[in-house]
């Protein structure tokens, strides 16, 4: 579990974060949206320790991430698994030596069963025939799976996802989602997506929570997201006229 | 906007975060092995190319403008190694690699940070100076390799000029070679030579891991890079020629 309390970031006296408190839950795809700007990656950033909030506490399974020492936040980052929004894969290596890479650097395992590891872990995100290919041999949904791949080959306790779908056809990205979500419960991994793919939020989004400039404005789940009466909330998550007739649909048949 | 005191400050912290955590041996060596052929066996072909043709030109320069009959013939062999040996080979080489290597450098990190590989590193736990910065060091110690070579062509590129143009004879360009040979000037030489060289990794590194924006923002940092390397190199040759040489 990752509680958040009274988190704030500024950015040259800009405030981009602003006191956001919540807390994301183990087994569960929690999501984080908004609109771009609102502070959506900086906070995910923070979540990862590439930035130091100025106020507030993060804290992993009760530990605070302001009290831990290098060793520890070292240790930390080793049980945290990430999928970035342009899958960054490194170039030089093939899909199987990208899903090695971090069991070879952090653990003392020999070669043949990294690679068994490795190999376990592209054929659990359903990736056939790409172990030799380079990042630039591949399409971008089969980067998104080995990015997965490189993720939860630690067995991490963490997954972060930053905007998972993005450049994806809406299939594909159904079927990430999905991935994201079968290896959240398989696992028991605390997964924390951030996304403005409204297709993401009704389908995994086991808690939302939804940030609008630098402040937590609402959360909830995707059932509840349904009826919300929170004006921001329906104004970004119904803004197409298809999600609103989702929306009048899901709320006759629950009536 | 940050001030050149704010930049040298980041620099001096960058380095000594590159001897912090360090890698995983066998992956260091690795990196260190394809640092090595990327950095120096791929700069080889156009180090020895450039020596050659440059060593001729010096050699013939100094030929036809020192074309007096009181003059031995001799003086082109001499004024050939003294060039080469001095600041050819060693800096103007290492201003060249500033544009070749450093570029390079800056380009391949610079791309790493703009497709978000460096923060795939951190997130993991890696100490990203030490794994990207700390191999081109040690390949760079390599450098001077490159430039013995550039000298040994540049010099041999100054005989085959003045032999095949008829502006001294085999002898007295031999002669003049070996005229004054003071050992001391190599030292020097391949003292400044290692100190380029180490900037030229880190330098063109720093430019690289700090940058800011995207494919343009790769483009305009290894220009930066290639400018402030060729400065660095310079004013290092400044200094270092006042200490070893006065």
């Amino acid at each position: 579990m990752i509680e958040i309390n009274q988190l704030s970031k500024s950015f040259e006296e800009v405030k981009i974060l602003d006191k956001i408190s919540t807390q994301f839950e183990k087994g569960k795809t929690n999501l984080i949206i908004g609109q771009s700007g609102s502070g959506k990656t900086v906070f995910l950033k923070c979540l990862l320790g590439l930035f130091t909030p100025e106020e507030g506490e993060i804290s992993f399974n009760g530990q605070p991430l302001s009290e831990m020492n290098d060793n520890a936040r070292s240790s930390l980052r080793q049980d945290m698994g990430m999928v970035f929004q342009g899958s960054a894969l490194f170039d030089s290596m093939t899909v199987e030596e990208n899903v090695m890479f971090p069991m070879q650097m952090f653990t003392n395992v020999a070669t043949d069963e990294i690679r068994d590891r490795a190999n376990f872990a592209i054929k659990r995100v359903n990736l056939i025939n790409a172990n030799n290919k380079l990042p630039s041999e591949i399409s971008g949904g089969m980067k998104k799976r080995v990015a997965i791949a490189r993720a939860i080959v630690m067995n991490p306790n963490y997954l972060f996802c930053d905007e998972p779908n993005s450049g994806l056809d809406p299939k594909t990205a159904i079927l990430i989602d999905n991935l994201i979500q079968e290896i959240t419960k398989e696992y028991e991994i605390t997964t924390v997506i951030n996304t403005h793919d409204m297709n993401s939020v009704m389908e995994i989004g086991e808690k939302i929570v939804f940030l609008e400039h630098g402040k937590k404005e609402w959360e909830g789940t995707n059932k509840e997201i349904f009826k919300t009466d929170n004006q921001a909330v329906s104004n970004f998550v119904y803004s197409s006229e298809l999600f609103k007739k989702v929306r009048k649909v899901y709320l006759d048949e629950n009536s | 906007m940050l001030t050149l005191l704010e930049h040298i400050g980041r620099y001096f912290l960058m380095l000594q975060k590159t001897f912090g955590k360090f890698t995983k041996g066998k992956i260091l060596q690795k990196l260190i092995f394809q640092e090595v052929d990327d950095l120096i066996l791929r700069s080889l072909g156009i180090v020895s190319f450039i020596s050659f043709f440059v060593g001729g030109v010096v050699a013939i320069q100094t030929a036809i403008n020192t074309d007096n009959p009181l003059i031995p013939q001799y003086l082109v062999g001499f004024a050939t190694r003294q060039s080469i040996i001095l600041e050819f080979a060693p800096t103007f080489i290492s201003v060249i690699m500033a544009g070749k290597v450093g570029s390079f450098i800056t380009s391949s990190i610079g791309t790493m940070r703009v497709t978000e590989q460096i923060d795939a590193l951190e997130v993991m736990g890696v100490n990203t100076y030490n794994y990207l910065i700390f191999p081109k060091i040690i390949a760079m110690t390599l450098y001077p390799f490159i430039i013995m070579i550039s000298m040994t062509l540049g010099v041999f590129g100054g005989y085959i000029a003045c032999i095949t143009g008829g502006f001294a004879s085999h002898a007295a360009f031999i002669e003049g070679l070996q005229l004054d040979f003071i050992p001391y000037h190599l030292t020097y030489a391949f003292i400044k030579t290692f100190l380029f060289a180490m900037l030229l990794a880190t330098i063109p590194s720093y430019h690289g891991y700090f940058m800011k924006g995207g494919a343009l923002g790769v483009g305009k940092a290894s220009t930066t890079s290639f400018v402030w390397t060729s400065v660095a190199i310079i004013v290092m040759n400044s200094v270092v020629t006042n200490i070893l040489l006065t």
